[in-house]
């Protein structure tokens, strides 16, 4: 330790000056002044749960053909007029949500916000740009399910949650084909809507006078979404480990999943501690022994993924197909010990200096505040949580640590699947225990 | 269509400094939020492999990695972690670049870390053997199991350029990377990795006079060695069209790459604007040409665009660099249709020029997104330090957006009638799992 420096005295960040309202019209809007560069960010959330098994590709059509008409303004229009701004804006869905993310130079974010007015209340939806939409959408996810980390990601969603709404990440082409314009404009009139709706500002902006101009921008966007009845989200239930077949893979896709804690638990501080001793940061138990010592694998990552219905714990790793048994031995060890042995202070200190320091990193700059803020909000949480959290981890005990550990990383809780070359690789995984073939 | 506002540019202070040994210092103060940027890029990349060692830049970046002079193998990151920082390298054509973002108060300590590497990093057989194996298993990931995994980079150059420095693969054959030893890290590293032949840059939340004297502490103390010559790696332009094909046989789709010699991005500065310009013509956004045409109204592709540089940063490579043009398309049977839609769009924009207020919203794109990558501390640092090396002036950076409002229309028209058929490399990738 001698030569290495020590640590200086910390500086503390400014504190952000920010403005919040609640429209007339229900939308939640956040504006944060972060100068820095001359630029602003946007994040518009807006609530997109639904049970209808139809929905996922509608909300995918919809999400994709947004931009291809709105008022007077036709695709290239609306995008070139977005272009003289300095901007870009794009829009994506989720189980949960329908977010709309944009950037621009910060004194065009007037221009920004009538453009972005006139998307919500204006969308045309024309027929030829659905039609082309669709055509891209049903290729985009053929791509997708080329990959191992798609197929492994299915399987183990499907694993997890059955047929609840949040196995079905991508949408089947079968229904993103029988998608109609009339379909996307109901749909857009039904759920785009501000009631319960957030909107995140983050950039060289003045916060009031940015709220003010708000009001005026986004009066015309008014009214409450149908309401949508989603089931609550099963306890994933342990089954033999589930191969699935992806010939011709040089590697084999592991992937563990099991439920864990929301940001606003009071343990939720001791498990992301727990997850990052694992698997969750470079310097964790299963990075060191899969890629520094076995070179098994160029990383595995563990993480916590926070959805509205519940938290999950995922674990993945791809690894050389000859040393795929091997490879799931070293984790299930991994997670044996973590569940079963205390971890160290030296440990936990590193990783709580590490959850600190990374979590002010990534609310540095405006994109990466303007994201946080606008994940966050979907559990009502807001800068407040970001600037007590230090806090929080700061007070977790090695204990809890251990605890949050043993409860959540016992491998005989979580659900497998390992996605490669099912003939080279089912019989060696079958010593380890029971395989199964069938989804 | 609204007109476009005046561009903003960039304002930090950037300080420059030498050290005896030779290393170049670039310092740019930030105290807007605790963090700091340390970056060193050492001025060699995949084009200064030897033959027969293809791959070796990027195995080496990791044998960095594996301890130094004071620390044993993973000390490096559970020092840099253990800090609150984060860190990484990576390998490109003319430089790699190893850095860490971390609070302010790990400032000494990052440079302690960096300069420890530069003094002497560990190379053993036990941890060459080891990256070995996870350098394998990152290109398994990131191409032999991926569908358009490696697609162009590790292809095009191989079509489009000549020599070895330039056409081979820069991750590296299996074998190649497998006959790497100990000596041949040990003469890499004595040969490229001087102080003399590399740029430091620290940014963010510091004392410029305080930074420079912990510099001097930590890297001063490093012997001076003379830093290599670097040869020069230009290729003519082409006189005929090459084609060929590359089997992926993981892909469900067809793809082609289109690669075009262009002129040396830094001794022809302007003209090389020009040609970034006219990349964001083609095809950013959905106002853009390839987009409208290939896209939108033709259905020939799935998704297109175009780039400069390899690995699409048109700042990263030093002569000879290229202009790619991508996309991904369902028919199989189409690519001709595909090819002849580009040519007729470059064509339109040669002979026809640009619409009005067209180049003006494409430069303010162009300049917000220089200015966004700008916004973290790292990235920023990173740039700062690439702009050093590669341009001789981090300043650069600053004036991006003055020499980009100079480029006029007739500018773009040339670069558009320089991107011509007898120009190109056209690289089809068969799709092996297709329907």
């Amino acid at each position: 330790m001698s030569v290495v420096p020590a640590l200086t005295a910390p500086r503390k960040a400014k504190r952000l000056s920010v403005d919040e309202r609640v429209l007339g019209t229900g939308l939640r809007v956040i504006v944060v002044r972060k100068p820095g560069v001359p630029l602003v960010e946007v994040r518009l959330r807006v609530p997109f749960q639904s049970a209808r098994p139809a929905d996922p590709a509608r909300a995918a059509v919809l999400s994709d053909a947004m931009l291809t008409g709105a008022g007077q303004f036709d695709r290239s229009d609306l995008a070139a007029a977005v272009q003289g701004l300095g901007g870009d804006l794009s829009v994506g869905v989720d189980a949960d949500r329908l977010m709309i993310g944009g950037n621009a130079l910060a004194t065009s974010l007037p221009q920004l916000f009538d453009l972005i007015a006139t998307v919500l209340t204006e969308p045309t939806y024309p027929s030829a740009e659905v039609a082309t939409e669709r055509e891209r959408l049903v290729e985009k996810l053929t791509i997708a399910r080329s990959r191992a980390g798609v197929i492994a990601g299915e399987a183990l969603a499907h694993r997890m949650w059955g047929e609840h709404p949040y196995a079905h990440d991508l949408p089947q082409a079968r229904d993103v084909a029988a998608t109609t314009p009339a379909q996307l404009r109901k749909l857009h009139a039904d759920r785009v809507r501000p009631e319960g709706a957030v909107l995140v500002v983050v950039g060289d902006v003045s916060p009031a006078r940015v709220l003010d101009r708000m009001e005026s921008a986004l009066s015309g966007w008014a009214g409450a979404a149908a309401r949508a009845r989603v089931p609550g989200l099963p306890e994933p239930v342990p089954a033999p480990l589930l191969v699935v077949d992806r010939p011709g893979s040089v590697q084999s896709s592991i992937r563990l999943g099991g439920s864990a804690l929301g940001r606003d638990h009071e343990r939720y501080p001791a498990l992301q501690l727990a997850n990052l001793i694992f698997g969750g940061y470079f310097s964790s138990r299963w990075t060191e022994n899969l890629r520094e010592d076995k070179g098994y694998t160029y990383g595995p990552h563990s993480r916590i993924e926070h959805a509205v219905l519940g938290s999950t714990l995922l674990l993945d790793v791809e690894v050389a197909t000859e040393v795929t048994a091997p490879a799931l031995l070293e984790t299930r060890y991994e997670l044996g010990k973590i569940a079963s042995l205390p971890v160290t202070e030296a440990e936990v200190d590193a990783v709580r200096q590490y959850a600190i320091g990374t979590l002010a990193l990534s609310t540095a700059t405006q994109a990466g505040l303007a994201s946080t803020l606008a994940a966050l909000a979907a559990f009502d949480l807001g800068l407040d949580w970001i600037a007590e959290h230090p806090k929080r981890l700061g007070a977790v005990t090695v204990d809890e640590v251990s605890a949050a550990a043993m409860e959540f990383f016992a491998p005989a809780r979580l659900v497998e699947v390992v996605v490669g070359d099912a003939a080279t690789i089912t019989e060696p995984l079958a010593v380890l225990g029971p395989v199964t073939t069938d989804a | 269509m609204p007109r476009s506002p005046k561009l903003p540019a960039p304002t930090f202070d950037i300080i420059h400094h030498t050290l005896d040994n030779g290393l170049r210092v670039v310092v740019s103060p930030d105290r807007s939020a605790p963090v700091i940027g340390v970056a060193v890029l050492y001025d060699v990349g995949i084009r200064s492999e030897p033959e027969g060692r293809t791959g070796f830049a990027h195995l080496f970046e990791h044998l960095m990695f594996q301890g130094s002079a004071n620390l044993e193998k993973l000390e490096h990151f559970r020092y840099v972690q253990s800090s609150g920082g984060t860190f990484n390298g990576s390998t490109h054509f003319d430089y790699t670049n190893y850095f860490e973002a971390m609070p302010s108060n790990a400032l000494e300590r990052g440079l302690f870390l960096e300069a420890d590497r530069m003094l002497s990093p560990r190379i053993t057989q036990e941890n060459l053997a080891n990256q070995l194996a996870v350098v394998k298993e990152e290109i398994r990931v990131n191409v032999m199991n991926r569908p358009y995994g490696g697609f162009p980079w590790l292809v095009l150059p191989g079509v489009l350029f000549d020599t070895f420095a330039n056409s081979h693969n820069g991750y590296g054959g299996f074998e190649d990377l497998e006959s790497a030893t100990v000596d041949d890290a040990r003469d890499f590293f004595a040969r490229y990795y001087a102080p003399a032949n590399a740029v430091l840059a620290v940014g963010g939340d510091l004392d410029v006079d305080e930074t420079l004297a912990l510099v001097e502490k930590h890297f001063g103390p490093i012997r001076k060695r003379r830093a290599p010559k670097r040869p020069s790696f230009a290729e003519p332009p082409l006189t005929a069209e090459r084609r060929a094909a590359h089997e992926d046989q993981h892909a469900p789709i067809p793809a082609v790459a289109l690669g075009y010699r262009v002129p040396d991005p830094v001794g022809s500065l302007d003209e090389h604007l020009a040609n970034v310009l006219l990349t964001e013509v083609l095809t950013d956004g959905d106002a853009s040409r390839l987009q409208q045409r290939l896209v939108q109204r033709d259905h020939l592709v799935t998704d297109i665009g175009a780039y400069i540089g390899e690995f699409g940063d048109p700042f990263d490579e030093r002569d000879p660099t290229a202009l790619t043009i991508t996309a991904h398309y369902p028919d199989a049977g189409s690519l001709d249709k595909i090819l002849r839609a580009i040519d007729e769009e470059l064509a339109r924009v040669a002979d026809e020029g640009l619409a009005a207020g067209e180049l003006d919203r494409v430069r303010t794109r162009l300049v917000s997104v220089l200015l966004r990558e700008l916004d973290a501390v790292l990235s920023r640092t990173l740039n700062l330090a690439k702009f050093e090396l590669i341009y001789g002036r981090a300043e650069l950076i600053a004036e991006l957006p003055g020499r980009l409002a100079a480029v006029d229309e007739a500018a773009v028209r040339r670069a558009a009638s320089a991107i011509r058929p007898d120009r190109r490399a056209v690289v089809e990738l068969v799709a092996g799992a297709g329907r």
